[in-house]
């Protein structure tokens, strides 16, 4: 029965120090990182109310999925897109290579109108199929537009009275082209001239395939992280997250021994929860959040220490080791239990209000809480009681508790 | 062996924590903080040069936009030096175009660089911030004050709240005192001191209600009850700070540029957390006490007579 228990005990620890060292990194690198992380830009949309165009919930859905549209246009990995509140729509783009021309397409009204000879609007944006960047025979860049039926019979209308005459084609109230028009032009195509580069070029095609925005929008935050600093910021909590709980682990070690080395393992198998559970909730890892982790180590240990502490008096008070122990365990917990909660209100606290990356590291210390709770009183419990009854170290010392009132009893 | 006795001492230690205090609240009333773009409102730029730069060279170029009076900071490991190749912008908000328009200025002025991080937060979202970070350190307050309310007594919440109040004063002073920027993470650091300075104050407070169910009996010595629960669980707290620092120290000095400013309030809070449950919380609850059990004595003599 003894060397049962110790077989098994021994079988749980070497397993999981070996799953701790081997799929730690992996798992890690698992879990979706943050912009802060990896790189790229978030930006914050805001739709505002103009006397033409009142803000409504039917304006900002179109909103929401034109900006869908020009994002996908860019097309990125993983981009995000997400309503908060009524008038806001929080845009993240993922290792997006040019920032700033990412900034530019979302935030354009991107309103079309050809105007005829005395500046009337005759049509919009609406009346357009598609639009694509082009480059012509003689090096020019263009963008060909390919009307819908109905737009091409106002087009083949509108030329057909201008003969002669310039028409104007405008992008938020700029004039991008006038041409001349020769002839009445029925095909039911047409091209912009007039840009200065193929990228732009591209840009206006996007975003006169996307659609026009039906308010105005603003955006009211944009954050960009660049890919040195994200990796740098890696590098960095990766060096900080190795020495803070190495450093943990060494103490828990000098201090308790054998119960620390139990706790140790513990801890390893707190951490590897811990990040399981990350990666199912889908969570998002920030740098914030990485400070989350490192922290609720700290704090999981402390669930330990108060154990171990209640263990040493009462085995200074003439306790077995394994009546030590379960009174250790059963008056800790109360401790345990309100400490925790108070703490976990807090984390609460900032997930329902924080918003971004404050809200990451909420639900890190908000998760670590629980587990570091459920694997002090559960795992760390079961992993002493299976050590102390294969009665292999009977004496109370090799625990960090000193024994000698206790020999003195016996 | 005669323990040190703590709250025999404790007129001695609220002195301490008002001078303490003091210097940071009259920095808050004086020059008040230097606040980020996260709450102003405003452009950061985060560049890295190739070759090192000085304070009045980026300055130069920031006055041909009328931005020669924005925040410019040199970034890196040697802080005498007066050139580096890493430098904080911090201007009022610029719209996209502006930015892209004094980048490219900046770039003509002093050479390539590399844009680590740039940050542009309007007006509305600042003001924002500040009231989010008011209401959830209230909401926090009273709904640890309920819960602890209900689980021990109410005497024990507003001595735990004092305390936790102390440790946010503290953090406050310092990076008011130091004119350390304060950013939106700032936010969730305070937030973590007071879960921790909330956790360490209970697992003593726990060792209070314990000791006052089984030993206690009326007109007893709260002193000493309340002096051999903060030694029978100093061991812990001493390891559990000690801990807790450990992986905090290790994101100060390793965690890179960014998480600097968050992990150093962290460093602050949680050592004056420490203190705060032994020779701040512990002690209130006693003068709190006594005060009730006096007042209560008081009235039964009168009702006596």
């Amino acid at each position: 029965m003894r060397k049962k228990n110790f077989a098994k005990l021994a079988m749980i620890i070497v397993a999981i120090i070996g799953v701790f060292c081997y799929y730690i990194s992996p798992l890690a690198y698992s879990i979706k990182q943050g912009l802060d992380l990896q790189g790229g830009t978030h930006v914050v949309l805001e739709a505002v109310d103009t006397p033409e165009a009142p803000v409504n919930e039917d304006a900002v859905q179109r909103v929401v999925k034109i900006i869908e549209k020009r994002v996908n246009e860019l097309g990125l990995t993983e981009p995000i897109i997400q309503r908060q509140g009524e008038r806001r729509i929080i845009v993240e783009l993922p290792g997006v290579k040019d920032p700033e021309k990412a900034i530019e397409i979302l935030g354009k009204t991107a309103m079309l109108e050809f105007q005829d000879d005395s500046g009337v609007t005759v049509m919009t944006g609406q009346d357009l199929k598609d639009a694509k960047a082009q480059i012509d025979q003689s090096n020019q860049n263009l963008v060909a537009l390919e009307f819908s039926d109905e737009g091409g019979k106002k087009f083949a209308d509108l030329t057909a009275k201008n003969v002669g005459k310039n028409i104007a084609i405008l992008l938020d109230k700029q004039i991008l082209t006038n041409p001349n028009v020769k002839e009445a032009i029925t095909g039911g195509k047409a091209v912009i001239t007039g840009s200065r580069t193929i990228e732009e070029a591209q840009r206006l095609a996007i975003l006169l395939r996307s659609g026009s925005l039906p308010v105005k929008v603003d955006m009211i935050e944009t954050r960009t992280v660049g890919p040195t600093l994200g990796q740098d910021s890696k590098d960095k909590s990766e060096i900080a997250f190795a020495i803070g709980i190495g450093a943990i682990i060494f103490f828990m070690l000098a201090f308790y021994r054998l119960s620390g080395f139990i706790a140790n393992v513990a801890l390893m198998a707190y951490v590897l929860m811990l990040l399981v559970a990350l990666k199912m909730l889908d969570a998002t890892l920030t740098l914030p959040g990485i400070a989350g982790i490192i922290l609720s180590i700290g704090m999981a240990v402390d669930a330990n220490v108060l154990i171990f502490e209640r263990f040493k008096e009462e085995y200074r008070l003439g306790k077995t080791l394994r009546l030590a122990m379960d009174a250790g365990f059963d008056k800790a917990f109360a401790t345990i239990f309100d400490s925790n909660l108070t703490t976990l209100i807090t984390a609460g606290v900032l997930f329902f209000l924080g918003t971004g990356t404050i809200k990451g590291f909420a639900i890190t210390l908000g998760i670590g809480i629980v587990l570091s709770m459920i694997t002090a009183i559960t795992f760390t419990q079961y992993l002493l009681k299976l050590l102390i009854s294969s009665n292999i170290f009977k004496d109370g010392r090799a625990y960090g508790a000193s024994g000698v009132k206790h020999n003195e009893k016996v | 062996m005669k323990k040190f006795d703590i709250i025999g001492r404790r007129k001695w230690w609220y002195i301490v924590s008002i001078l303490i205090l003091i210097p940071g609240i009259i920095s808050m009333a004086t020059q008040g903080f230097n606040l980020g773009i996260d709450f102003t409102g405003g452009t950061l730029l985060d560049l890295k040069f190739s070759r090192p730069v000085t304070v009045v060279e980026v300055r130069d170029v920031l006055k041909e936009y009328q931005l020669d009076n924005s925040m410019i900071q040199l970034a890196g490991n040697n802080e005498t030096s007066t050139s580096a190749e890493n430098v904080l912008i911090r201007t009022v908000d610029l719209s996209d175009e502006t930015r892209r328009v004094v980048l490219t200025g900046i770039g003509n002025k002093l050479g390539e660089y590399n844009v680590l991080r740039t940050e542009r937060v309007g007006a509305v979202m600042g003001s924002e911030l500040t009231l989010q970070a008011i209401w959830a350190m209230l909401i926090s307050c009273v709904l640890i004050c309920i819960y602890v309310s209900y689980r021990f007594e109410f005497k024990f919440a507003i001595s735990a709240v004092l305390a936790l109040t102390h440790d946010i004063f503290v953090v406050l002073g310092v990076f008011s005192l130091l004119q350390k920027e304060v950013d939106a993470t700032f936010v969730a650091a305070l937030l973590t001191i007071i879960g921790y300075s909330i956790n360490d104050t209970i697992v003593i407070f726990d060792r209070i209600r314990e000791n006052l169910k089984l030993h206690y009996r009326k007109g007893g010595d709260l002193v000493e009850l309340a002096n051999t629960s903060i030694w029978q669980t100093m061991t812990r707290s001493i390891y559990t700070v000690f801990t807790v620092l450990f992986a905090t120290v290790a994101l100060y000095l390793f965690g890179g540029e960014t998480t600097k400013n968050f992990s150093f309030a962290l460093l602050i809070g949680f050592s004056s957390g420490a203190y705060s449950s032994i020779f701040t919380a512990s002690p209130l609850w006693v003068t709190f006490r006594n005060y009730a059990d006096n007042k209560r004595l008081a009235e039964k003599m009168k009702t006596a007579k």
